[in-house]
């Protein structure tokens, strides 16, 4: 029989060690993409247009058509949900209708990415196809702004709640109305909040595969001004088109390697934001 | 026009804009019934949720196949996900140090901002190459790939629930075990598991859901070969309950097989399906199929957790 004092020592073990595997998994994920990609990398790479079906060349389209649909995504999604956190937050006391709202942002986020594909497609490509010219970056970008929807209504949320209530009371005491504080104190001061979760939605949006993967051209492209009804390419559809038919696995890293950077990056910048506004709330 | 008055306005307006989640799932479900319905005009549900051959050029539409392969490919990833999520969650929660917790937490937010389209590539490269030499096998994009690559994906999911879910319990309760004369295991085991029970039950329920939805990582890894193994088919034609045992012992060999998920099917079928026929409402039937999925996993796990929270106040 072991002694429950060696048994808790034994389990402790396991719970060091089931945390370090975890960093070893992501460490080795990182570590590969990053050695692999890096050797694809160079200057042209990320300038120039690719040659001979993507096989050489650089990969600048899909890096614009992946920037240009992530703003027209957030351009969608972001005055939505900050718009609908507002309501949530300072209209509405819970009842029946924020639950059902929140049931709703809830189930939207738990959709399958294929099923938001399938149902761009169906919307924008056939019943709407006058309106949106098809595979077209508005078509792409919608859908991923349906995505990520959630994840802006939610952070926005939380960042509205934050503000401390002595602030809205200072605001209504001098007078204020309440159009006023929302507009002069509630919006600015959750600010860096609403930028977390935009920020959140733009890594997201940027690594999405399956619903814009009905909407991207293979062949490169360049969407010309105004964009919104050119065709387009996307890092992640070519690197599953450079991978599943077998291209070239060294390119599909060198892409796999820029995307990767945007959304490290990216996260980086969420979690500065983070902090600077942690610290102001204290203040 | 006096504030009151233009209050009215915004707010009516903000509440038209706050619709837009709810109205948007409500065409989602629409649209995809739409495209789906056109399938059962031609062959019954029955047939489409059982039908153990598909085949689109003889116009037979049987799911099951993907299905099956989904469903197994998602517990495989469990099997691994919930022992090694739920110990991490714990770490997180009651061993670790401050130090310790500094760098894993980032981690695991690294994880679940990874690209599924990254991990396909990486499980590709790496671990398909891994088993395939290791274990001896003709190809290595098996299920058993997927199951690992799927646990690394719902990983963070699983961890951050279990763990907001761990910290809620009381310090009392805790201290009071220690009290007794308990030790840190001790009271995890009997205290603060149990307790914490209903919210990783939660989160792992939420992992479920992202496990059968994923599309990107499990088309690459899983080989995508819709035929059903012979032997399950074999057993599936006689009907009889004894089978499904069997079937169950044949499960580790299974693992080391190709297969396709629902998800790769509509994802490698759609170019070549001609719109508005019946192969393309099929593969719609196959996403309104998920969509109930999820749909149920999300509302019941959402009901769990308010119900635990409720709980343990």
């Amino acid at each position: 029989m072991i002694s429950s004092k060696t048994t808790n020592k034994i389990m402790k073990g396991v719970f060091w060690i089931s945390a370090s595997l975890i960093i070893i998994i992501l460490f080795l994920i990182l570590g590969y993409v990053f050695s692999e990609g890096i050797t694809a990398l160079d200057y042209s790479f990320i300038t120039e247009m690719p040659k001979d079906n993507w096989r050489e060349g650089g990969i600048y389209p899909a890096i614009i058509g992946t920037l240009i649909l992530v703003a027209v995504a957030l351009l969608f999604a972001v005055p939505l949900g900050v718009l609908t956190g507002v309501y949530l937050v300072e209209f509405r006391r819970e009842d029946k209708l924020t639950q059902c709202i929140r049931v709703s942002v809830d189930s939207l986020n738990a959709v399958p990415s294929i099923v938001f594909g399938l149902f761009g497609l169906s919307l924008f490509f056939y019943y709407l196809r006058d309106l949106t010219g098809g595979p077209t970056i508005l078509s792409g970008g919608l859908t991923l702004g349906f995505m990520i929807l959630p994840t802006i209504i939610r952070t926005s949320e939380v960042a509205l709640r934050s503000v401390p209530l002595s602030e809205k009371l200072g605001s209504y005491a001098l007078g204020a109305t309440k159009l006023q504080t929302i507009s002069r104190i509630i919006i600015p001061s959750s600010i860096p909040g609403i930028i977390t979760g935009v920020i959140l939605g733009f890594g997201r949006a940027a690594g999405e595969t399956a619903p814009i993967i009905f909407m991207v051209v293979l062949n490169p492209v360049l969407p010309g001004f105004p964009y919104l009804f050119s065709q387009c390419n996307a890092l992640t559809t070519q690197i599953y088109y450079l991978t599943s038919e077998a291209v070239s696995i060294e390119r599909a890293f060198g892409m796999a390697f820029v995307l990767i950077s945007i959304i490290l990056i990216s996260n980086y910048f969420a979690r500065l934001i983070n902090k600077y506004m942690a610290r102001n709330i204290k203040r | 026009m006096n504030n009151q008055k233009k209050e009215e306005i915004v707010k009516h307006t903000l509440f038209i804009f706050s619709t837009t989640a709810s109205l948007l799932l409500i065409l989602i479900i629409v649209f995809l019934f739409n495209e789906a319905g056109r399938l059962f005009t031609e062959i019954s549900i029955l047939d489409f949720l059982l039908g153990t051959e598909w085949n689109p050029g003889k116009g037979l539409y049987g799911a099951f196949p993907f299905m099956f392969f989904s469903l197994i490919v998602t517990a495989g990833a469990l099997l691994i996900a919930i022992p090694l999520g739920v110990s991490c969650a714990i770490f997180l929660a009651e061993i670790a140090p401050s130090w310790a917790r500094d760098i894993t937490r980032p981690v695991i937010e690294l994880l679940a901002g990874i690209p599924s389209i990254i991990y396909g590539l990486f499980g590709l490269v790496i671990i398909v190459r891994f088993v395939k030499i290791t274990l001896e096998l003709a190809t290595g994009e098996t299920l058993l790939v997927g199951s690992i690559i799927l646990a690394i994906m719902i990983l963070p999911i699983i961890i951050s629930i279990s763990q907001d879910s761990i910290e809620s319990v009381p310090g009392s309760f805790k201290k009071g075990s220690l009290a007794m004369g308990a030790t840190e295991w001790q009271t995890l085991r009997k205290i603060i598991i149990p307790a914490a029970l209903p919210g990783i039950f939660a989160g792992v329920i939420l992992g479920v859901g992202r496990a059968i939805g994923e599309t990107m990582a499990v088309v690459l890894v899983l080989g995508n070969s819709e035929n059903l193994p012979h032997l399950v088919k074999q057993l599936l034609g006689e009907q009889a309950a004894g089978n499904v045992i069997q079937i169950i012992n044949q499960i580790p060999e299974i693992m080391l097989k190709p297969g396709e998920a629902l998800t790769s099917a509509i994802l490698l079928e759609m170019g070549p399906a001609e719109v508005g026929g019946i192969h393309y409402s099929a593969l719609f039937a196959m996403g309104v199929l998920l969509f109930i999925i999820t749909f149920i996993l999300s509302v019941s796990s959402n009901i769990i957790l308010s119900k635990s929270q409720i709980n343990l106040k």
